[in-house]
């Protein structure tokens, strides 16, 4: 089992972007997503200069993946796709069934990424028919359903959970960020950019709840699976993907790869470097901002 | 024809209530999570659903079943068996939004007509042509996301006909795509067949006013004039940078009346109107004004105006009695 390191979920300065891959090619992950799956209007990295990173990247011992964008509503998002698919030295994570149509027409393999909606060995096995190589399962899937699809999941086929980081959700036609400053999404003013770990939002009794990042809504809290690795590892998972957050990411690589040596995770060392408060619910089986398997780690180490 | 009214069933009198009040076709769905409207006391059994189709093809209307929820490994037979029962009752279509779930109908049924579910996000003509192209698909349900010069666009470059949702409750996020309630409450559309679900609701009087909450989430807080709705996750009032605002989205619904002679001058097949969980007496009056509407923009596109007779029949059926055009008007992004 090894690290993956998800793709780049918020909007930040060209400098900031460049200054955290450059850090990442020191850091114990196989694989590197990159490329914006988000938005269309951020542009403070263009597609050239995505690929001249991933060049960096690729040339520092990792693995890179192009990661397609997920909401795809015009020509021009489509362009940028064709421009993704057609360039051959990168494989690409397809996160709508457009990039599969044009993924397999090229005949070339890809990551079928989590939000494809693969909920079971069927629709798995339909992708593995066109060429997906590894997979991602939905974020809200439980341990005890990924465990019944995996027994006839196609052979060969690598199993990628996401395992860290708070939680892409929802993605809509609407900017809730530019919503929030009442400005048109049209004329934004890249908002986003003041929100390196997204706009949190409460509810009303100031519980932390959700996070506005754009177009995409995530969890508040952060989703951790450090303390799953037996598990994982039990099911055969050939990879775990961290996201992104603006500080302390390299800690957080450093304790899951202690943990995948062998070191027994002790909670505290996690939630320190974490933007918001643990969750792991959707892993159980139950409501996805609980945590009920960090409470049983804490349990054990009593 | 163009601009089919497709009006949703809930139950046999909603059905029925559709069919007479000139609904060119009803969906409806089996009385389990393997459709979006998995709600306790709704949806049919196979003999209702035999009784619902004889009524609608004795009139010469049509009668799609949606299995638009993605199927689980443990109970895919369940999502299978729907699809045979859908193929021996008859039905004249069935909404999918799963991809093994249609390979499944195009391997054993291959007679049977595929349309792809909003569920299955389709945003794009290059999805909405893989479905055509690997299980021949013959109608697309477009997500409530596009601006309708992308919806033309879609249109434009595939032989799959588009159908549009028109009128009833809106999500803003992309179907299929949406994961809140399952964030909130363990259940979403997507592996549950419900949003939001009642037995997660909680009202509470409390002294600052009236408390509806999700799983113990609190959405909202009433006061003494305010009206409250049901407590739809995204249509909460929440707190973002100090300020305590709908933040997603306010209490409204979709009504699109005003877009129907450039949703026919673009070639929309079909119109959608939500609301399976609604009571029949709403099927009726919305199948009858949108009837009427859909008449009146076929036989003189360029004169057609809304009346306000229809608009406010509509306003008192919606929810929070305020509308919106959404997505395909584009400054509600």
């Amino acid at each position: 089992m090894n690290l993956s390191l998800g793709p780049l979920l918020y909007y930040w300065s060209r400098d900031d972007v460049i200054a955290f891959y450059d850090e990442a090619k020191r850091w114990p992950v196989a694989r590197v997503y990159m490329g914006e799956s988000v938005c269309s209007r951020r542009h403070l990295l263009r597609l050239p200069d995505w690929l001249e990173l991933a060049e960096q990247l690729a040339a520092a011992g990792k693995e890179v993946v192009l990661s397609s964008q997920t909401l795809i509503e015009s020509e021009s998002d489509l362009k940028t796709l064709r421009r993704i698919v057609s360039d051959s030295r990168f494989r690409v994570e397809a996160n709508e069934w457009g990039a599969v149509r044009l993924l397999s027409e090229a005949g070339v393999a890809f990551v079928a990424g989590p939000t494809l909606n693969v909920y079971n060995p069927e629709t798995l096995d339909v992708l593995a028919a066109l060429g997906a190589q590894r997979w991602l399962p939905p974020v809200e899937m439980s341990h005890a359903t990924l465990a019944a699809l995996l027994e006839r999941a196609p052979t060969g086929m690598e199993t990628e959970v996401f395992a860290y980081g708070k939680l892409p959700l929802a993605y809509s036609a609407r900017c809730f960020t530019a919503r929030h400053y009442n400005l048109p999404k049209d004329d934004c003013q890249f908002r986003c950019l003041d929100h390196p770990d997204g706009l949190p939002l409460s509810t009303r009794e100031g519980a932390p709840f959700l996070t506005l990042n754009g177009i995409q809504t995530q969890s508040a809290g952060v989703y951790s699976l450090v303390g799953e690795l037996p598990a994982l590892r039990g099911l055969g998972v050939a990879s775990l993907r961290l996201s992104p957050q603006s500080r302390h990411l390299g800690r957080v690589v450093e304790a899951f790869a202690a943990a995948l040596a062998g070191e027994v995770p002790a909670p505290a060392t996690l939630t320190r470097f974490m933007p918001g408060p643990p969750v792991d619910g959707y892993w159980h089986g139950r409501a996805g901002l609980e945590h009920a398997g960090l409470m049983h780690i804490s349990e054990k180490h009593v | 024809m163009p601009l089919d009214l497709i009006c949703p069933a809930g139950s046999l009198v909603s059905l029925k209530a559709a069919v007479d009040h000139g609904a060119d076709a009803v969906y409806m769905g089996f009385r389990d999570n393997t459709n979006a409207r998995a709600f306790p006391g709704l949806n049919f059994d196979e003999a209702q659903a035999a009784e619902g189709l004889r009524y609608a093809h004795d009139r010469g209307r049509k009668m799609l079943l949606a299995l638009n929820t993605y199927p689980q490994p443990d109970t895919w037979s369940r999502w299978t068996g729907a699809v045979d029962s859908a193929a021996k009752l008859g039905m004249d279509a069935v909404i999918l939004a799963d991809a093994g779930l249609m390979r499944y109908a195009v391997r054993n049924h291959p007679q049977l007509r595929l349309h792809l579910s909003v569920q299955g996000s389709a945003t794009s003509y290059e999805a909405v042509n893989f479905y055509r192209e690997h299980f021949g698909i013959q109608r697309a349900v477009l997500p409530r996301v596009l601006s309708l010069p992308q919806v033309e666009d879609v249109v434009k470059h595939t032989g799959v006909e588009i159908e549009l949702f028109g009128f009833g409750g809106l999500c803003v996020m992309v179907e299929g795509r949406c994961l809140l309630s399952s964030y909130c409450t363990g259940e979403s559309p997507n592996s549950a067949g419900v949003c939001s679900p009642a037995k997660a609701v909680q009202w509470k009087e409390t002294p600052t006013g009236l408390e509806s909450r999700l799983n113990g989430v609190l959405l909202d807080r009433y006061g003494k004039n305010e009206k409250a709705g049901y407590p739809t996750l995204c249509k909460g009032r929440f707190e973002v940078g100090g300020e305590t605002y709908y933040a997603i989205e306010e209490p409204t619904s979709l009504n699109t009346l005003d877009l129907l002679p450039e949703m026919l001058k673009i070639g929309i097949a079909a119109i959608k109107i939500e609301g399976r969980q609604r009571s029949p007496a709403y099927v009726a009056q919305v199948t009858k004004v949108w009837r009427a509407a859909i008449d009146a923009v076929k036989k003189n596109a360029d004169a057609f105006k809304p009346t306000p007779t229809w608009q406010a029949e509509l306003n008192k059926l919606s929810e929070g009695q305020s509308h919106t055009l959404g997505a395909y008007h584009r400054p509600w992004k």
